[in-house]
């Protein structure tokens, strides 16, 4: 029981592993591509249309598969797994982030940006100070359910061969005959994700200071 | 009387076109002189914010020129670089119909901000400029507070001491108590009139007849994108020459 703990633990590091690269990646790469979608320079608005299209029009498990072996199939080089399942992973995410900025981005009253230009704030002090901020907390409720769903799509980096906690979950339990290591997971996925929903009601009691 | 006064703002041969096509300004000329107020009246859709926005640079104009204290913003439809632009910008301040200060400050860093991230001063520098603005405002107890816990009036005050904090050569309102309570506008009127006492230059676009009257030294009526009249404010509210000045100003009779 103890040695079942252990393995399903050393498991869990490594979905929190791909968990918190992935945040670290994707949460910044978002804001470029919101950018581009939101540019007046219409190939790089298509472009990056075209992108989220096929992101978020495709199985992210296929998307692990792809980032994966098509190194191998085009140069005959392959890669290391977990690196390559952070890639994929953050690319996804970045994908579905930047479509969340883009409506925290477009709530935001014109007013504002009028007030920031005739104060004379630059694009970027204007963006930066006056547009950002505000966004953040427009879009937390909606990150949150982002971040829980990133949580459980750890799982799914088991296809790539990164033996995360569903992994070594599945293993154990053919290896004991016991469906207990999976129940095991589940409670392990839960309590992660309780601690997730507890960091945005934190987060999102902090920025309560103003409407 | 103006010869040895500075010009603040000129306007000439103003024209702005919409992008559907619709005419919203024609020709349109006037002068704005050092410590004179210039009163604008007129109905709604008559172009008197479009005007506004085209001399602070939020929409641009299809034809004319616009200087501000002897600098070209806009010069026969053709306009100054990015750099100038902002720099002679920096001339104006503009106290909006809605106010627009930002949410997520503080009223004081509504006030400070700017002059710290554009005039590049000091905190402490902004922060005393800030204070002295609250307190002729009578919110020196409100520094702290965030908009959303402040009346209309309050937020306009705000609005009115963060555009004084850029220490502008010109203050422009644009309906700056359309969005109160009638009994909130008093405050602002009060506000705006101690201004002027103070020789502000200023340009107010309102439909505040008896204030525009009393506050200004000059004033415009518009209508259809033309000024119809023009001149003293006694002269145009009291006894207009032209028949839609009568009309509109018939309206406001009972004020």
């Amino acid at each position: 029981m103890t040695q079942m703990l252990v393995i399903m633990l050393q498991g869990t590091a490594v979905s929190l592993e791909v968990f918190f690269l992935t945040l670290l990646f994707s949460v910044p790469l978002g804001l470029p591509i919101t950018a581009a979608r939101m540019s007046k320079n219409v190939i790089i608005s298509q472009a990056a249309n075209v992108f989220m299209l096929i992101i978020r029009g495709t199985p992210l498990m296929l998307q692990l598969i792809f980032v994966y072996f098509m190194p191998y199939h085009l140069f005959k080089i392959s890669w290391d797994r977990f690196i390559a399942a952070i890639v994929a992973l953050s690319v996804n995410y970045a994908a579905y982030f930047a479509e969340i900025y883009r409506g925290g981005i477009l709530s935001i009253p014109k007013g504002q940006y009028e007030a920031a230009k005739v104060l004379g704030y630059t694009k970027w002090q204007t963006f930066f100070r006056i547009v950002l901020p505000q966004v953040v907390k427009r879009i937390i409720p909606a990150m949150g359910n982002e971040v829980i769903t990133l949580v459980k799509d750890t799982a799914l980096v088991q296809v790539i061969g990164v033996a995360e906690l569903l992994h070594v979950a599945q293993t154990t339990s053919s290896r004991l005959f016991s469906t207990m290591p999976l129940f095991v997971a589940g409670v392990f996925y839960f309590v992660m994700n309780w601690a997730v929903s507890a960091a945005f009601q934190q987060l999102e009691k902090k920025l309560d200071y103003y409407r | 009387m103006n010869d040895f006064k500075q010009e603040i703002i000129s306007v000439s041969h103003l024209n702005k076109v919409f992008e559907d096509g619709v005419t919203v300004i024609k020709d349109i000329s006037f002068s704005v002189y050092e410590g004179e107020v210039l009163g604008i009246i007129g109905p709604s859709g008559s172009g008197k914010s479009t005007m506004l926005r085209c001399i602070t640079q939020l929409t641009t104009v299809t034809g004319g020129s616009v200087s501000i204290c002897g600098q070209n913003i806009v010069k026969d439809g053709i306009y100054a670089d990015k750099q100038s632009l902002r720099q002679i910008g920096l001339n104006l301040g503009l106290v909006f119909q809605n106010f627009n200060l930002f949410p997520h400050f503080s009223v004081l860093q509504n006030i400070m901000d700017a002059q710290m991230h554009v005039l590049n001063k000091t905190a402490a520098e902004a922060e005393q400029t800030a204070m002295i603005l609250l307190e002729k405002m009578g919110l020196t107890e409100k520094a702290k507070a965030y908009p959303c816990e402040l009346s209309g009036g309050q937020q306009q005050r705000v609005s009115i001491a963060r555009a004084l904090a850029m220490k502008p050569k010109v203050l422009l309102f644009d309906e700056p108590t359309s969005a109160l309570d009638p009994e909130l506008t008093g405050e602002i009127l009060a506000v705006i009139r101690g201004l002027a006492e103070e020789n502000m230059t200023m340009v107010v676009v309102t439909h505040e007849m008896a204030f525009a009257r009393d506050l200004s030294d000059h004033i415009i009526f518009m209508d259809g994108g033309v000024i119809v009249e023009e001149g003293d404010p006694e002269s145009v509210i009291n006894h207009p020459q032209i028949d839609r000045t009568k009309a509109f100003l018939s309206r406001f009779s009972g004020r």
